[in-house]
């Protein structure tokens, strides 16, 4: 190994107690959209055993009803919730700074009155039009309206990380972005470009059309909006959770990050590398074949920064392991600190994320996706990546992270190693169903227990997945009770740290590594890159087509 | 960059490239078939989808037609929530041309155990083409959520 030029981060982080305890409200707010989703997954998962329990939820008055609350309450409050906070508090932590409280009032607002709109408009069953709401069906219009301010609460926490980064380069001229302030920084830029194609199909396309001041809308035109938003909206996911597997798990394991320049690269290619989204339209009619085939390439180009995250990831958790006597090929990896809760919780997620990375090669393979597109083998790999490489590594992350925001112990260590081997365990069950069964056809956002047709092949596969998923609740339910305890009677400690780890390779000051942090240069790839994919299919789709008219029958 | 980087940086290219060629050798040379129809159905001002797709053709006359020898061509009106027709019988071995649309919101169109998957979208006419060598009863399902019933949506395709 090369002998280390060590960069220490800088000291400790004081944030204002206000500016803590927002942040705080905002994961929990996060955390109990995650309960909401989870409980509705466990109907979900029955109904593909048979068993039909929905009708048993109060006010839920159907299985897609449900399945909306789901999604939108896992994939979009829980993920946008906990990214607000959490990169934030990155984020002035990357910078030893406190941020701007305004913002992080107005982010936290729009945040909860979106939830609020849009849980309305779900649970008053106005709403069953699952989280992608193609048109022409139709909710209500302050289900879009909550959208809309959920999806604005993440830009005005955009605007935050900015004016925060601008005050520090102030007084800090000429020298190199911090590490961890860069990569929080870029996930949101990346973010903000990412949501363009959703602010568009929402504020300029569905939602006067929900409020009656248009007639018609254009299915194609926004579907395709959507999955412009929907594919980059997984790593919008993913990397406030590769913040912690870069910056924060290193120094929990006792090792070291290898390289600061690898690390802004991976997230620069992220950045650049936006749309893709194409890739979940193989099957749609309206799309040239040449567009479907230069989107499978690119699609192909993103596996790249994934695959240098677990090098980075991996070769941080040996120099861990080794340090802590581990040995031989494969000794490191389990003298690793096991008994911590936090980093159980995110290796098993790290290792549950290989094999989601594997489905998803398979998904993006169009001459394989004519056989899963839309078969429960799609909901099989997302719950090993959204499902679990993000939501376990989220509540590994919370095992110090709401000890650090609530300056009290962990209520129960042991109960939480038990939850994430639970989860864990319960996901690959669940995933095993699910991808065998969407392997014979079985469909996905389908009420199989309701359904009049079905497949012999279906019904072993529909038990392993109501198995697996009951096994999940249970393990996310043991986490909200661990957590709820620790937030009203965990033992009261002093304030701790955030765990910030070391680079080996300090940031260069001069040469071309130096261009990382001149975002410029990477927006304006990214935008080029746009056009070339995106340019074609609206010149060639305009005039837009009026043959949306509303459909309310859910 | 570090050596160590680098080397596993040029791996993971090589993997990739050699994941796309595969894809590329795979969809060539087992002649799959991801449909990228242009054809649409146009709404003259102050009508309605249901009605242009039904004064199109071949929409106008939705059902099994023999077009030559060995082929046919199959055409199906999707609607929330069945498939018009919802009882296809077609010969072993022929070779078939499905084509589909919706009359309202977006369906799916799948035949689990061949490769026809596609989604409907409305204004927009799906095409795919398949030969099903082996007799059996075939089940089309709608796999994409159209509303309350979506569940119930199906049709069935008799191979003789
Ligand atoms: C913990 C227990 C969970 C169970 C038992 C569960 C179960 C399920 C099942 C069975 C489906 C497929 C339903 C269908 O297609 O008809 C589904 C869909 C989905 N799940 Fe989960 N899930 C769980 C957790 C999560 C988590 C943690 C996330 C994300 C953070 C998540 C995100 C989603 C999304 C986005 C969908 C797709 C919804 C749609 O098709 O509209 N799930 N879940
Ligand atoms: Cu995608
Ligand atoms: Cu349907």
């Amino acid at each position: 190994m090369s002998t280390a030029i060590v960069y220490q981060p800088e000291q400790r982080l004081e944030l204002p107690d206000g500016q803590r305890r927002l942040i705080a409200l905002t994961i929990y707010l996060g955390f109990a959209a995650l309960a909401v989703g989870v409980i509705n997954g466990l109907a979900q998962a029955l109904s593909y055993a048979h068993i039909n329990i929905f009708q048993y939820y109060p006010g839920m008055n159907s299985y897609y009803q449900g399945l909306t609350v789901h999604g939108v309450f896992n994939a979009i409050i829980f993920t946008f919730a906990f990214a607000n906070g959490f990169v934030t508090l990155t984020m002035a932590r990357g910078l030893n700074r406190k941020v701007h409280s305004g913002l992080l009032i107005a982010a936290f607002g729009s945040l909860a009155l979106g939830s609020l709109l849009a849980a309305f408009a779900m649970f008053s069953g106005r709403a069953s039009v699952l989280y992608t709401f193609y048109a022409p069906l139709q909710a209500h219009w302050t289900f879009y309206l909550g959208l809309v301010l959920i999806v604005v609460s993440t830009w005005i926490t955009s605007l935050n990380l900015f004016v925060t980064l601008r005050s520090w380069r102030r007084e800090h001229r000429g020298e190199r972005i911090p590490l961890l302030a860069f990569i929080s920084v870029v996930t949101y830029v990346f973010w903000d470009i990412s949501s363009l194609g959703i602010a568009v199909e929402t504020v300029v396309f569905v939602l006067p059309w929900s409020l009656g001041l248009v007639a018609t809308t254009d299915p194609l035109m926004d579907r395709t909006l959507f999955w412009f938003t929907g594919h980059p909206i997984v790593y919008f996911w993913l990397l406030p959770v590769y913040i912690s597997w870069y910056a924060m798990i290193p120094k929990q394991v006792g090792g070291k990050l290898f390289s600061d320049s690898a690390v802004r690269a991976v997230f620069l290619m992220f950045l650049c590398i936006i749309p893709i989204g194409m890739h979940h339209q193989y099957m749609d009619p309206g799309i040239s074949s040449k567009l479907k085939f230069a989107t499978a390439i690119l699609t192909f180009t993103v596996f790249l920064p994934s695959l240098l995250t677990a090098f980075s990831v991996m070769y941080a958790l040996e120099i861990g392991g080794r340090k802590r006597g581990g040995t031989g090929l494969v000794g490191w990896f389990f003298a690793l600190p096991w008994s911590d809760p936090s980093v159980a919780a995110q290796v098993l997620a790290m290792l549950v994320f290989l094999l989601g990375g594997i489905t998803g090669l398979m998904n993006a393979s169009y001459s394989m996706n004519i056989e899963i597109h839309n078969t429960t083998f799609v909901p099989g790999h997302f719950h090993l990546t959204v499902g679990t490489a993000v939501a376990l590594s989220v509540m590994g992350i919370a095992y110090w992270l709401v000890p650090y925001l609530e300056h009290r112990k962990l209520w129960s260590r042991g109960l939480a190693q038990a939850q994430a081997w639970i989860y864990a365990a319960g996901v690959l069950i669940f995933a095993r169903g699910m991808i065998s069964g969407g392997l014979a056809g079985m469909p996905r956002r389908t009420a199989i227990a309701l359904a009049p047709y079905s497949e012999p092949s279906w019904h072993l596969a529909g038990i392993i997945t109501a198995v697996g998923g009951s096994l999940m609740v249970i393990g996310a339910l043991l986490f909200f009770l661990d957590i709820g305890l620790t937030v009203v009677i965990g033992e009261r400690e002093e304030p701790a740290e955030i765990p910030f780890t070391e680079t080996i390779h300090a940031p260069a000051t001069v040469g071309w590594e130096v261009s990382f942090d001149h975002l410029r240069y990477w927006i304006a790839i990214a935008f080029v890159l746009i056009v070339v994919m995106y340019g074609p299919f609206v010149a060639t789709h305009i005039p837009l087509a009026s043959v949306g008219v509303p459909f309310k029958r859910f | 960059m570090d050596r160590f980087e680098k080397i596993f940086f040029g791996i993971s290219v090589v993997m990739l490239a050699l994941f796309l060629c595969a894809l590329f050798y795979a969809s060539a040379a087992m002649h799959v078939h991801v449909q990228s129809s242009q054809e649409v159905i146009s709404v003259k001002p102050g009508g309605n989808l249901a009605m242009a797709v039904l004064t199109t053709a071949p929409f106008n006359n939705p059902g099994v037609k023999q077009i030559g020898p060995h082929d046919y061509e199959v055409d199906i009106i999707a609607q929330a929530w069945t498939f018009y027709p919802s009882e296809i019988k077609l010969p072993a071995g022929a070779n078939v041309e499905f084509k589909a649309t919706s009359v309202d919101v977006t369906h799916g169109f799948l035949i689990p155990g061949t490769l026809i998957n596609m989604m409907l979208i409305p204004g927009q006419v799906s095409i795919t083409h398949y030969r099903f060598e082996h007799a059996g009863t075939y089940l089309l399902l709608c796999h994409e959520y159209c509303g309350r019933g979506h569940h119930t949506m199906f049709a069935k395709v008799e191979v003789q």
